[in-house]
């Protein structure tokens, strides 16, 4: 197990550095960029040639990725053009932002897929299967933005019981708590119509095995049957498909911060893209895969934990 | 043809009318019929299809053209079905040319993915080794990175076309096939079909394409209908975000992003197009757990 523990562990650590240094040769490859844009279209070739030249630009790219890097470790991530301040101080406020939001949709997501999955999942083709099915295909089908503006148009628009933004102010005489509700709900039905198929495939697969023909055939109740043997298996599976779901929240969730105006990390790196804010962007990059690194290990020791023949 | 024949073939088996000369893929397409699921999302698909390829005829204006009288009343009316948008551009018009970019891309996309995918899936699960251990790597490296910030900082640095926004969805989608097919060829490698092939002295490339990856299509073909579903949601997303295809061209994401800001005064600018667009991957869908609803009955 210890084997197998460095073995991933240093896998994902050569993702990170893998995908940070892809990012940095992107936005640096050519030294003339990172200067042009500091200076703006009507900067004069001499004038980027020597911005170059004192910010060492003209030095090899590995050179520049390393040194990067080693400021990276110590919390020195440079300053954003476009928020005027402190990179890190810029990821830290929209990440935390984003970990709200995030946190919420997850406390709704895994129990209302869990719930419908194994419902479903308990007796294939059934009525309430297959309409578990179409529900879920349904909601994994319709986009974020499309979502969005189906319930604005009728929470908002229509019956005007919730505010259409979630800027996180509280203006507009909506407290906080009414602005997250539609962000929260667009993220839950998108994806757990997603997670719920996954836990539903995992329990129909369950429900076929000998032991639970044999538990039935010996007279158990069905519901201990699923709550005893079934479910605690089904879910080993669609575990570390629920732990990547933490990665789209907080990194994947641009789309419903962009309907709903929300100051999240998504909408952050969407405008520092836009704004070719280089710092921003390669902080940013480094933040998400970081956070996928983390969530790749979580989901690891989550199986380990459950599936105790992985341990061996 | 006698009607006796008829009278006596068709009590004892129904389905051999279907399998009398037809070619095999033909009846492979009409065995679709028999789940409703995949009836309906072929349907949908169809219909957006021909509405796509009729463009030219069926819409009742030009997609750009702005017509300044109908601002006034921009809901939809007799002269415009679905209204116009906030620039007097007929919303109807612009939805049934906008579904063509959209069918040309995804597809187009998932060919490429599907192609690239394939070969990386059955050279690693056939040749195994160090090039086992590179491609599953590769594949697990991209696919661990949030492909929305990807989008984002590919779209804007090189520019959004059509042809880049293939690229990205090709590059992103290929790892999820090749995983895919690796799995499948590492069982069908083992194959007795596979070892006769190579006392042929068959080359590897032609055990790869020919004996392998026929016998992995099932369910290669419903992850293509899933990948179309979730490619057409990508181009909505990136045109949303306004990386994605240029304007002044009718795209659906981009429709959408010009007008969800009036969504208090005017809803059906942004309602219609949402609409189009997930209606169309709700059909790829439905055709998708269809197809593996009758895969999994064989």
């Amino acid at each position: 197990m210890a084997r197998f523990a460095v073995k991933h562990l240093v896998f994902l650590l050569l993702t990170l550095f893998v995908v940070s240094f892809l990012v940095f040769a992107l936005n640096e490859f050519s030294p003339g960029d990172v200067a042009r844009k500091e200076l703006g279209a009507y900067a004069t070739q001499d004038q980027v040639e020597a911005l170059t030249k004192r910010l060492g630009l003209d030095r090899p790219l590995l050179v520049r990725y390393v040194e990067y890097m080693g400021k990276a470790a110590v919390g020195d991530l440079g300053t954003s053009a476009r928020y005027k301040a402190p990179v890190l101080t810029v990821i830290v406020k929209h990440l935390a932002n984003t970990a709200l939001l995030a946190a919420l949709a997850f406390a709704c997501i895994v129990p209302l897929s869990m719930v419908l999955g194994i419902a479903a999942g308990m007796r294939e083709s059934s009525r309430l299967d297959r309409a578990i099915l179409l529900f879920s295909t349904v909601m994994a089908s319709i986009p974020e933005f499309a979502l969005g503006v189906f319930l604005v148009s009728v929470f908002v628009v229509w019956l005007g019981w919730l505010p259409g933004t979630a800027t996180l102010a509280a203006g507009g005489g909506w407290s906080v708590g009414a602005q997250l509700v539609l962000p929260v709900a667009v993220i839950v039905l998108f994806d757990a119509g997603y997670v719920i198929s996954m836990i539903r495939a995992s329990m129909v697969e369950v429900m076929q095995r000998p032991y639970i023909r044999t538990a039935v055939l010996k007279g158990m109740p069905f519901h201990r049957v699923i709550f005893r043997h079934a479910a605690r298996n089904a879910m080993i599976n669609p575990i570390t498909v629920i732990l990547l779901q933490i990665n789209y929240l907080v990194a994947g969730v641009v789309v419903v911060e962009t309907v709903f105006a929300y100051p999240g990390f998504g909408r952050m790196m969407l405008e520092a893209a836009l704004f070719k804010d280089i710092a921003l962007v390669e902080a940013g990059a480094l933040v998400a895969v970081g956070l996928a690194v983390v969530t790749n290990i979580l989901g690891d020791v989550a199986y380990m934990v459950l599936d105790p023949r992985i341990r061996a | 043809m006698s009607t006796q024949v008829n009278v006596e073939a068709l009590p004892v088996s129904p389905p051999a009318a279907s399998r009398r000369r037809a070619p095999r893929w033909w009846r492979a397409v009409l065995a679709i019929r028999h789940s409703t699921t995949a009836t309906v999302g072929v349907a949908i698909v169809l219909v957006w299809v021909v509405l796509a390829v009729l463009a030219p005829l069926l819409a009742p204006y030009a997609p750009n053209v702005t017509d300044l009288a109908a601002l006034a009343h921009t809901t939809p009316s007799r002269a415009h079905w679905l209204g116009t948008d906030h620039l007097g551009r007929d919303i109807a018009s612009r939805i049934l040319w906008g579904a063509r970019p959209v069918l040309e891309i995804a597809p187009l996309a998932v060919l490429g993915a599907t192609a690239l995918g394939s070969l990386l899936g059955l050279a690693a699960g056939y040749k195994r080794g160090w090039l086992d251990l590179a491609v599953t790597r590769a594949c697990d490296i991209v696919l661990s990175f949030p492909v929305i910030i990807l989008y984002m900082i590919i779209l804007t640095h090189f520019g959004s076309s059509a042809w880049n926004i293939i690229g990205v969805l090709t590059l992103t989608k290929a790892p999820i096939i090749a995983r895919i097919v690796r799995g499948l060829t590492l069982d069908l490698r083992e194959r007795e079909y596979v070892a006769a092939a190579k006392m042929r002295g068959e080359s590897t490339l032609y055990i790869m394409l020919v004996e392998i990856l026929p016998n992995a299509r099932g369910p290669l073909i419903v992850d293509m209908c899933l990948r179309t579903g979730y490619n057409i949601i990508i181009i909505g997303v990136l045109g949303f975000l306004g990386i994605g295809l240029p304007p002044p061209d009718p795209d659906w994401g981009g429709m959408v992003k010009d007008t969800y800001g009036m969504m208090m005064v005017w809803p059906h600018m942004a309602l219609f197009p949402c609409a189009a667009i997930s209606s169309l991957v709700v059909g790829f869908n439905l055709l998708a757990v269809g197809l593996r609803e009758l895969g999994g009955r064989d």
